[in-house]
């Protein structure tokens, strides 16, 4: 009887001991990263582009890299919302539900999510090839597109599930035609759909795998499609690998500028997930 | 007025239809791409020795990718091997003991875990980890360790996959019905007694499939392991040494292949490799979570 309730306890205690840890952990990153960036974080870094001897530790910022991860973002999640948006809308108000297709495009676009940034980095980079681009911001739009694409697919198919065939119902008894009733249930996604949004800008920002070879790095602020363009997390790469100290710095506070925005994303991806699951119908 | 209405309609259901097939092909042709452009190197060294041996010398026309196959399966068994015991112990202290309000807390840590992006990971990495092994791990066992290491890249890997696993072992916990917690509560197990017999041997599948896609997603994890790794060819002799694991062959050497056509070839099979190993785990394991969806929603 006692031994019962010993392994009861043990366990618990390993139980909470691991949540712990996982908790502490994450505590543990956000203050090395702050510990680490806010001494060297200035005004200079976010607002100006790197000078002359920028990768010697003289004066600059990484403004190139933060606009180009901007525009990258922008044109990547405005391509994947054109087509993620209808490939939900499809599988979840045009197909039957049941439907082998719908079950069979899910499973693809969950494989698809599992599939790491650096096979999408090279594939973009042979379709690059293949049509004779060269690194440039349209090269790693491509890339982040296919990236982020199957992440908002699987992002907002989670809320258009829960979508009550009541509704489909009512729209169509009214005699509107299934283009009309998306239209009807798009309103009632759009909490989910920003949500997605959110989601796939912090994926996309972040990563640096994709864009390694599709988007280059330069010094400067791309200005048309086919320029190479830097993005942030290659700009705390390259200067973390620089045996400069200075430089080595700038990484950490380009470290904290790219956590501050991905927490400033996941918190408001949150906030307007909790926002639709209080209106639900 | 019916007419444009049923038009419009027509012309949107063939967008959709269109978007869905694109998107669906996007796999294919990621697959056949990668696939046609290993083929030469596979014709020319075969695909046996390719991935056996461990000479590369890609200027001399050897490429071996065994070494960085080894390196690959250290990092990521090391990783399982921590990340799965807490991951377990986690989410079913999350699912069974908390209560709502630690639930919707800790769901917040792991959006935010899994949030952060890898080369944040690979920074703090290079400024915690590889320091503590190199200076109080490593000393105890061997001479000497830079700390970019197999043990750094599985420490880093480990927590960037544990929310992955968390995030799904929690909807497979949930998913067992409370009829069967309660008929066991009822005959008189103690609640640890109910996790161990019935949640977790019900849960076995999910289990498996979690540790599954863990394993493709640490196989593909480039950036943070390619920062702590030490990117050294040779075969790790233990696990303070360097490694260097296929997505960081990839990455480093994209820049210098393209004047050597051979030197493509190698990598873009390096790509397809993690690419059809990473597919077929995903098949696998998506298909055993689906299966338990439609099991206990009926």
């Amino acid at each position: 009887m006692n031994i019962k309730k010993l392994e009861e306890k043990i366990f618990k205690g390993l139980m909470i001991g691991s949540s712990m840890l996982i908790f502490g952990v994450l505590l543990y990153i956000l203050y090395i990263i702050i510990k680490k960036g806010l001494p060297s974080l200035s005004w200079e870094m976010i607002s100006q582009i790197p000078s002359g001897g920028f990768y010697l530790g003289k004066e600059g910022g990484i403004l190139n890299a933060i606009m180009g991860s901007l525009y990258l973002i922008f044109f990547s999640v405005v391509i994947s919302l054109m087509i993620s948006v209808p490939v939900v809308m499809y599988l979840n108000f045009t197909l039957r539900k049941k439907s082998r297709f719908s079950a069979f495009a899910r499973l693809t676009f969950d494989v698809l999510f599992g599939i790491p940034s650096i096979v999408y980095g090279a594939f973009g980079f042979t379709v690059m090839i293949f049509f004779g681009l060269q690194a440039s911001l349209l090269g790693g739009i491509i890339a982040v597109s296919l990236l982020i694409i199957p992440v908002m697919i699987r992002s907002i198919d989670e809320v258009a599930v829960l979508i009550p065939v009541e509704l489909i119902e009512a729209t169509k008894s009214l005699g509107a035609t299934n283009y009309e009733t998306i239209k009807v249930i798009l309103r009632q996604l759009l909490p989910g759909i920003s949500t997605a949004v959110l989601l796939s800008i912090g994926r996309g920002i972040g990563d640096g795998a994709t864009v390694l070879f599709t988007a280059g790095y330069t010094d400067s602020i791309p200005t048309s499609l086919t320029q190479p363009t830097a993005t942030l997390p290659l700009a705390i790469f390259f200067q973390l690998s620089s045996p400069i100290e200075e430089v080595q710095n700038r990484a950490y506070s380009a470290a904290l500028i790219l956590t501050v925005i991905i927490l400033i994303l996941s918190f408001s991806a949150r906030y307007f997930s909790r926002r639709f699951s209080k209106n639900k119908i | 007025m019916l007419k444009s209405r049923l038009l419009k309609d027509r012309i949107a259901r063939h967008y959709m239809l269109t978007a869905t097939v694109m998107a669906i092909f996007v796999l294919f042709l990621i697959g056949g791409g990668l696939f046609l452009k290993s083929l030469p190197i596979m014709q020319e060294k075969g695909l046996w020795t390719l991935l056996t041996t461990s000479n590369w010398r890609p200027f001399k026309g050897d490429f071996g990718f065994a070494s960085y196959i080894l390196s690959t399966l250290y990092v990521t068994g090391i990783a399982i091997f921590i990340a799965l015991p807490l991951s377990l112990l986690t989410s079913i202290y999350i699912i069974e003991y908390a209560s709502p309000k630690i639930l919707r807390a800790f769901s917040s840590v792991v959006d935010l875990l899994a949030g952060i992006p890898p080369v944040i990971y690979g920074v703090w990495g290079t400024l915690t980890i590889v320091p503590f092994i190199s200076k109080s791990i490593a000393p105890h066992f061997v001479e000497f360790s830079t700390g970019y290491s197999v043990l750094a890249a599985g420490v880093v890997l480990a927590i960037m996959i544990i929310p992955l696993i968390i995030s799904i072992l929690m909807e497979v916990f949930a998913a067992v019905p409370i009829e069967m917690r309660e008929a066991s509560m009822s005959l008189g197990a103690t609640k640890w007694q109910t996790v161990k017999k019935v949640v977790i041997r019900k849960s076995i599948p999910g289990i498996v499939a979690a540790t599954v896609l863990a394993i493709s997603r640490a196989f593909g994890e480039t950036l943070a392991v390619l920062m702590v790794c030490g990117n050294f060819t040779d075969l790790p002799k233990s696990i303070f040494d360097a490694c260097y694991p296929l997505p960081a062959l990839i990455a480093n050497n994209y820049g210098e292949m393209m004047s050597v056509p051979q030197y493509e070839s190698a990598l873009m099979f390096a790509a397809f490799l993690l690419f059809f190993i990473i597919v077929v785990f995903n098949v696998i394991s998506r298909l055993v979570l689906i299966q338990i969806d439609k099991r206990y929603q009926l």
